[in-house]
């Protein structure tokens, strides 16, 4: 056997441990249900969850705490799923400051008792990087 | 007025570029067939060089109009709305410019123009390859440009033009339906966040380097169609070093960038946006190997062929990745889509057959050695390398792929719901630091290998010095670790396995430099650039996989609600003026200060009144820095950015007299919210890193208590919120800050000393009859959290009456990570960069006689958390 056939099957052999152990790395996106599912088989792999803030009639956000004088690092919220569940949050780090502007929220983390402990927070604001209004009063010519 | 001339200019120059492109191509492609070749008729190439010249014009011509539009602020575009304001200066007037996709493209197209012109006029001794690998080229362009040509045909939009107007990008606001000719007073501005130098020069170097990897590509194909099957890789050697050098340093300021503006405390998140160029740089790093091993051996022109096609197929699938919108939720930073994906897509595809077309067509006649490479041979090693540099693109290449299956499932009606990896910077040091720990020996023997001509004895000689250096100085970085050079002991394997791998990089080539400076110094680039590669490993190690967060909230505060056992401590609330103990430092938080233009250093917000315009204030005190008076009071200074605070943080060694002052930024934008950027201590051996993580709402009113009312007289003391006043009576003033007064006018000023913590303050509440009414402006100061206003007079009994409002103090929540010996990383960079300089210039001299070097260029990002 040739030295480039044996490199040959090393090199596939890598990529198929690449392959596996990237799939196994993967993540999913779920709802909170299949999310508290998952936590009461006792897999506690890290999910992602897309949803949005709790907000009441007025369009405020509700059950949201964040005391930076209690603690800095604890932050919580409600967020609902794409099946409107209602979900706990918490997160141990600073509130992020955007927060309350955004559309969408990706949470990334897992269930722990009846809590959702979030390690990240990606925030999806719609105006972010493209703004759709302009204002009129600073009309001029 | 509207200007529409410009714009109708600039898309008439879209329009003329994209037309010359198919004409040079077209023209290109006949000049390239064998019997035009033959018949030495060079009318068919004369036409595709003047096309392409043509073009380069037109795209000269394009550049021009659209920073014209922006420079003259035309907000009737949408583009100079959209990217640009009066405000703005003009180094971000040119970041602002390739701020939008259309911008960055037109980068790329006319970064592509001036590699074309070098290469017409540099291969004029050598003819036969201007006509295939200008064809090319303007084919390349061809699609480039259609992306910014914003022409519709029925339902098919082509491209996004720059040119848009604003009633043509929003027709439905109802304001262009009153006044067509409504023209926006001010643009939205920059995105404060690529409001830094390094977004000047980075995007440019970034798309220099992709640019330039089309150069091999256009060479190797060239070679491919004319069965110019090996005399291709001479010609397009230096090209190859040149992209990689330009696409590795384009990276590194994108890195240098995150580490100094943004705040997730590093300088690579493994976000996709930074692996879709990691990846290519990889593989063409890969190329060069390949291309470097076949001159010298005359094997491994089949990967070198691969090698090269895949790294240019992987900067358009990069392109795609970013451009297309297909990461969405996966991706905090890749550009807004503009509906190109299908363009995109095409683009993509069609260089993709072509090349593995003319690949698979060509494959049986390309020649192959049948020559077995020895162990002891170095060739043998650059292959392996070649083959590592490959492996960990592609692993990264799997992963960020992730959202792509999502999509292309989705599309064939299979729901899919992966996500990328919870954990990524975990998921990728795994994989990415056993690549560095490889690259790293593979450097040291594939380069001893390679200029001991492959003696087996001799290589065991050559092994001996830098193997016992590399052990001696392994066995003392960790002594000193746990000497405290380090925060904890070196005792993790994995991390001393790198570090030993690392140090026997350097001081293996180190052994190459030394026994080649006799011969000829350019030889040795390829050891200086691996050098290079194996410090930037050493910097990463160090950086990453030893930083420190010092900002340990011990205040004793916290509680955590569900679980006692997952609390995070690594964020410390600092009251103002209340010093914290942070690891050897007292830390303290001053103030909110401000740039001014015309002062150096920042000015506290204290000083600043406030006028309507943000950008303008009147300075209530006179303006000092480092002793020198810049302004007097009531001068009315500019203010460079006023959505740009800076918070004030003293740094006090507790053991020893050293102080220092950081400034960390928050930077309120209505778009955006309030985006922390971090300052940074440089110290010989650490980076000392510190961000606020969040401020109190700059938009939320402050809560001031309830109004204390003070009758006084002149030499009384009073408590206010536990601080001792001493109220000094009053006097009768000529000016107040931000009011004309008129004749007939009276304003006095009361004089109040405070007794703050570490020092005094000076109060003066202004009270004023203007137009027989009465006018209070109230002094805040925000030290102690304390509001006065002078309320009123009793002439009668000579009192004075003074309100006060008390306020919860300022306050910042902080974060500061020492991130030691980051500094090994950025040598380690320029060295990289050296080396390359010195391999390009090398391979350009073009002698013969020379053997080739080995430039053999590696890095690895790790990120070990």
């Amino acid at each position: 056997m040739k030295k480039t056939h044996i490199i040959g099957i090393l090199v596939i052999a890598v990529a198929i441990v690449i392959i596996m152990s990237s799939v196994g790395d993967a993540s999913t996106y779920v709802s909170f249900g299949e999310a508290i599912e998952l936590a009461q088989d006792g897999d506690m792999t890290k999910v992602h969850v897309v949803g949005r803030l709790k907000k009441d009639t007025q369009g405020h956000i509700v059950d949201m705490n964040y005391d930076p004088l209690v603690d800095p690092n604890y932050f919580s919220f409600t967020l609902v799923d794409t099946n409107r569940y209602e979900q706990k949050v918490v997160y141990f780090n600073p509130k992020p400051q955007d927060f309350e502007r955004s559309e969408q929220v990706v949470i990334t983390g897992s269930m722990k008792n009846d809590v959702f402990v979030a390690d990240k927070i990606l925030l999806k604001c719609p105006s972010k990087y493209v703004e759709k209004e302009i204002q009129q009063n600073t009309a001029s010519l | 007025m509207i200007n529409t001339l410009i714009g109708d200019i600039g898309h008439a120059s879209v329009i003329v570029a994209f037309v010359a492109a198919i004409v040079s191509s077209y023209a290109y492609f006949m000049a390239s067939r064998a019997t035009v070749e033959l018949s030495g008729d060079d009318s068919w190439r004369k036409l595709g060089r003047w096309a392409f010249y043509v073009h380069g014009a037109a795209v000269l011509m394009i550049i021009f109009a659209l920073f014209n539009i922006i420079y003259e602020h035309r907000y009737e575009y949408y583009y100079a709305w959209s990217h640009s304001s009066d405000h703005l200066p003009v180094h971000y007037m040119i970041s602002s410019f390739w701020e939008g996709q259309e911008g960055s493209f037109l980068l790329w197209v006319f970064w592509h123009v001036v590699l074309g012109v070098v290469l017409i006029n540099s291969g004029k001794k050598n003819k036969t390859w201007e006509a295939p690998v200008m064809g090319m080229f303007s084919f390349v362009q061809l699609f480039l440009t259609s992306m910014i040509l914003g022409v519709v045909i029925g339902d098919l939009k082509i491209g996004s033009s720059p040119f848009i107007l604003m009633r043509d990008f929003m027709p439905d606001t109802p304001v262009f339906a009153m006044d067509p000719n409504f023209v926006p007073a001010d643009g939205t501005g920059l995105n404060p966040l690529l409001q830094n130098y390094w977004m000047v020069i980075h995007p440019p170097t970034l798309f220099l380097g992709f640019a330039a990897t089309l150069v091999p590509f256009a060479f190797a194909m060239a070679g491919l169609w004319k069965g110019k099957f090996h005399e291709w890789i001479k010609p397009s050697l230096p090209w190859a070093h040149f992209a990689a050098v330009t696409l590795g340093i384009g990276i590194m300021m994108g890195a240098y960038w995150a580490y100094e503006t943004l705040n997730f405390g590093g300088y690579w998140n493994w976000d996709p946006v930074e692996n879709a160029v990691y990846i290519p740089w990889l593989v063409l790093v890969g190329a060069i190997h390949t291309m470097v091993a076949y001159n010298r051996g005359k094997s491994g022109l089949k990967a070198s062929y691969l090698l090269v096609i895949a790294s240019f197929i992987l900067i358009l699938y990069a392109t795609f990745l970013t451009r297309s919108g297909i990461l969405g939720n996966a991706s905090v930073h890749s550009f807004t889509d503009l509906g190109l994906s299908g363009q995109l897509f095409t683009y993509l595809a069609a260089f993709a057959v072509l090349a593995v077309g003319l690949l698979v067509y060509r494959w049986k006649s390309i020649p192959t050695t049948d020559k077995e490479l020895t162990t002891y041979s170095g060739e043998f090693w650059v292959f392996i390398g070649a083959i590592v540099l490959c492996l960990a693109a592609f692993q990264v290449l799997f992963t960020t792929s992730i959202p792509v299956y999502n999509s292309f499932l989705g599309f064939i009606g299979i729901e899919s719901n992966a996500a990328l990896p919870a954990d990524q910077i975990a998921h990728y040091t795994k994989f990415q630091l056993w690549g560095g720990v490889a690259v790293a020996i593979l450097t040291g023997v594939g380069q001893l290998l390679w200029w001991r001509k492959g003696e087996k004895s001799s290589f065991v000689d050559a092994i001996t010095i830098p193997g016992m250096l590399t052990l001696l100085f392994a066995s003392l970085v960790i002594v000193l670790s746990k000497m405290g050079m380090l925060h904890e002991t070196m005792n993790n394997p994995v991390f001393i396995i790198l570090l030993v791998a690392s140090l026997f990089a350097v001081f293996a080539n180190l052994s190459i430099i030394l026994s080649l400076l006799h011969k000829k110094v350019t030889l040795s680039g390829g050891a200086v650039a691996h050098i290079g590669i194996a410090l930037m490993l050493l910097g990463i190690l160090f950086s990453s996989g030893y930083d420190n967060i010092i900002s340990q909230n011990t205040s004793g505060m916290v509680y955590s609600r569900e679980f006692p056992d997952e609390i995070n401590h690594d964020n410390v609330l600092l009251w103002r003026n209340t010093p914290v103990d942070m690891d050897k430092y007292s830390v303290s938080y001053h103030g909110q200060f401000q740039e001014v233009i015309g002062v150096p250093g920042y000015v506290n917000r204290e000083l600043l009144f406030p006028t309507p315009d943000p950008y303008k204030a009147i300075a209530r005190g006179p303006i000092k820095a480092n002793d020198k008076v810049y302004f007097e009071t009531g001068d009315t200074l500019d203010l460079y950015s006023p959505e740009n605070t800076f918070y004030q943080v003293q740094y006090k060694e507790r053991e020893g007299d050293k102080t220092f002052t950081l400034y960390p930024r928050a930077q309120v934008n209505p778009n955006m919210g309030l985006l922390a950027s971090p300052d940074i201590k440089h110290f010989a051996s650490m980076d000392l890193y510190t961000h606020v993580s969040s401020v109190p709402d700059p938009s939320e009113e402050k809560d001031w208590g309830e109004l204390q009312e003070y009758d006084l007289t002149a030499g009384d003391t009073i408590i206010l919120n536990d601080y001792i006043a001493v109220f000094n009576g009053i006097e009768k003033i000529d000016q107040v800050p931000g009011v004309t007064l008129e004749p007939g006018d009276v304003a006095v000023q009361a004089d109040l000393k405070i007794f703050g913590e570490r020092k005094q303050y000076h109060a003066h509440p202004v009270l004023m009859i203007k137009n027989q009414m009465m006018g209070r402006v109230p002094e805040e100061i925000g030290d102690l959290g304390l509001r006065l206003t002078f309320l009123n007079i009793d002439p009668e009994n000579n009192k004075f009456k003074i309100g006060v409002n008390a306020s919860q103090k300022d306050y910042i929540i902080l974060k500061a990570i020492e991130k030691p010996f980051v500094n090994i990383l950025w040598i380690g960079t320029i060295v990289m960069g050296i080396g390359f300089v010195m391999a390009i210039v090398r391979r350009n001299e073009g002698k013969a006689k020379a053997k080739p070097a080995a430039p053999r260029e590696k890095k690895r990002k790790v990120q070990a958390a």
